[in-house]
């Protein structure tokens, strides 16, 4: 299980503690990585709204460079996963337009033939470790824990691009991977929808209110803390969340894990090789659940 | 095959004014539609239960609902499709706006919002001869969004519409697109200044909801997204929306990344001090706890930043 490991730019900037947690992690899953220290932003569906073609062309890139290597891609964000295999759609299913963009690819010596796959490392937990590997690795169930899942948009929709038809586990996926960790999943409307990250700068008064209501509404349901495998929602779920609560003059205090962190903790990994102590909501809380101090 | 309809109801004539959910048993075939089937109960078990549909084949766009939590069109949904043998399916009016009885919502605001982006053709010019000629070619693009019934699905699953009442909304911007991009329409600029404005095309959040959810493949979120792309080429005032895009390139150029701090430090602009302050009191959390790359505050361009800044070159050359 050899990947080319695309980081993405907010666990490299404003999320450390998401690739710490990785970096901690996949070892024990039997997972390799290779960084790929040299590939571009995917454009996160903002570059896509000034130009797609140059969107495409860059990610282009990405996947000729892991072709190169002979590797298939894991990221470890719902925004860079939509992003990529939307465009791994359209390069695949349009040979003149494969062939236009890899006409741009060829001063740096590279073309994409288009058979570079590209998954999230939570679908590689369920498809390549598998249940019986991710059970190996769990040596401290995370029993009466109750978390919710948050997918982060793009981890979600478009169904096509994401592949759902030939893997429909994919839907259910962190829920999945939740229960394997020993913890109890709780189901709320929100999980699917969107955390409000890309309207934060444009309006912000609905983006926080996104926040509130995903993350209070969780709390009502039972949720002892949200896990998301997008840091996009991460920064916005975790990182406004007191923003929110005091926009809506609400207490809600819900801790927000990345799934890698949720993972190390039933790896028995510590609070502070999985970088707990840099979520903004403190997961206090969820550490006294499983019996651990922070 | 056996199967329970559990369908969500509400009368206004009631007292208690509560919706509530009633369940339904009922013996399908494998080529009912839930559409189908809810005529079934209406005319069998339950004259009271209240539905607005008519063609039964996905062109009136009346019976738009949500099944077992997505909005959709009932008439074109297989009862098979969504639930097994025994099994229960879920039945809910459209969300986002008013209930009037049962499944049948009130559709005024969203067709003020279709009219709020004057969907007629606006040509500039003396008017011609005969008819205003248009190329199939410079049509086709359009073809899609042309294929809008305004069932209201996608407004139903809108994820920013849920928060804030005051959107247009993915069917009304989507039909804006419809005649900015349309050839033989002269207000392009007109409109897509107005929709620039708070409430219109930069609020969408991308989420997908809409083009998912969409019964004809209309892709309302594309065609916001091909607004958007179209009022910075007109040149719309800027906003933090469109800053944000322009910035967002800009960083890519430079570091091949995404500089965050940077992103929002030129999206909101040095002189929008009030905001910037607003952010204050997070920024010391996330510097306290360490929330900082090893990097230092600000990124630094990848490795192979030439290739990247290479092709942005060639691009803006090929246009």
């Amino acid at each position: 299980m050899r990947y080319a490991f695309f980081p993405g730019c907010v666990s490299k900037g404003g999320c450390p503690e998401l690739y710490q947690s990785v970096m901690h992690v996949y070892p024990k899953l039997g997972i390799e990585l290779e960084e790929m220290t040299t590939a571009s932003c995917t454009g996160a569906g903002v570059l896509q709204e000034k130009d797609q073609k140059l969107g495409d062309v860059l990610n282009a890139r990405t996947f000729a460079l892991a072709e190169q290597r002979g590797l298939p891609i894991m990221t470890i964000c719902s925004t860079c996963q939509g992003v990529m295999s939307q465009a791994n759609l359209r390069l695949r299913s349009d040979p003149e337009y494969l062939a236009e963009v890899n006409g741009l690819l060829a001063e740096e010596g590279l073309t994409y033939r288009g058979t570079t796959n590209i998954r999230h490392f939570v679908w590689i937990l369920l498809e390549d470790v598998g249940e019986q590997g991710i059970q190996k690795a769990v040596t401290r169930p995370l029993t009466g824990l109750r978390a919710a899942p948050f997918y982060g948009c793009y981890l979600q929709r478009p169904t096509e691009a994401l592949g759902f038809d030939e893997q429909p586990s994919r839907a259910q996926s962190l829920e999945t991977v939740i229960q394997l960790l020993g913890a109890e999943v709780v189901d709320f409307p929100g999980k699917s929808q969107c955390c409000g990250l890309p309207i934060l700068t444009i309006n912000e008064k609905n983006s926080l209110m996104m926040v509130a209501n995903h993350t209070s509404e969780a709390k009502t349901h039972g949720a002892d803390v949200m896990v998301t495998p997008c840091p996009l929602c991460h920064l916005n779920l975790d990182g406004m969340q007191a923003k929110a609560a005091h926009q809506q003059s609400a207490s809600i205090n819900l801790p927000v894990l990345h799934l890698p962190q949720l993972l190390g903790l039933a790896m028995g990994l510590d609070s502070k090789s999985l970088g707990l102590h840099r979520n903004l909501v403190s997961p206090g809380s969820v550490l006294g659940k499983v019996g651990m101090e922070f | 095959m056996q199967t329970t309809f559990r369908i969500r109801r509400f009368n206004p004539e009631s007292p208690s004014l509560a919706a509530y959910d009633q369940e339904y048993i009922l013996e399908t075939e494998p080529s009912d539609t839930v559409l189908d089937g809810l005529i079934k109960i209406r005319e069998t078990i339950d004259e009271s239960l209240t539905l607005r549909c008519s063609c039964r084949g996905s062109i009136c766009g009346s019976c738009g609902m949500r099944i077992n939590g997505q909005a959709t069109l009932a008439c074109k949904t297989k009862v098979i499709s969504m639930v097994s043998e025994g099994g229960t399916i879920q039945i809910e009016p459209m969300k986002n706006m008013p209930i009037i009885k049962d499944l049948v919502t009130d559709m005024d605001g969203f067709w003020k919002k279709i009219r709020e982006v004057q969907p007629w053709l606006q040509p500039k010019g003396p008017h011609p001869k005969g008819e205003y000629v248009a190329s199939s070619e410079s049509m086709d693009h359009l073809t899609g969004v042309m294929g809008c019934i305004m069932c209201g699905v996608c407004v139903s699953d809108c994820t920013v519409l849920e928060v804030d009442r005051q959107f247009l909304g993915p069917a009304a911007l989507a039909k804006a697109y419809r005649f900015v991009a349309d050839p033989r329409d002269g207000q392009a600029k007109t409109r897509l200044f107005e929709l620039n404005k708070l409430g219109g095309m930069w609020d969408c959040t991308r989420c997908m909801e809409c083009v998912e959810v969409c019964p004809k493949g209309v892709g309302a979120m594309d065609r916001i997204m091909a607004l958007r792309a179209k009022g910075m080429e007109k040149h719309v005032p800027s906003t933090c929306g469109s800053r944000h895009a322009e910035v967002f390139e800009d960083l890519i150029r430079q570091k091949g990344v995404l500089d965050e701090p940077m992103l929002a430090l030129r999206t909101f602009g040095l002189r929008n001090i009030p905001t910037l302050m607003s952010y204050i009191p997070m920024m010391l959390r996330a510097f306290i706890r360490g929330k900082v790359p090893k990097t230092g505050f600000f990124h630094h361009a990848i490795p192979g930043i030439r290739d990247i800044q290479r092709l942005f070159h060639k691009m803006r050359e090929s246009k």
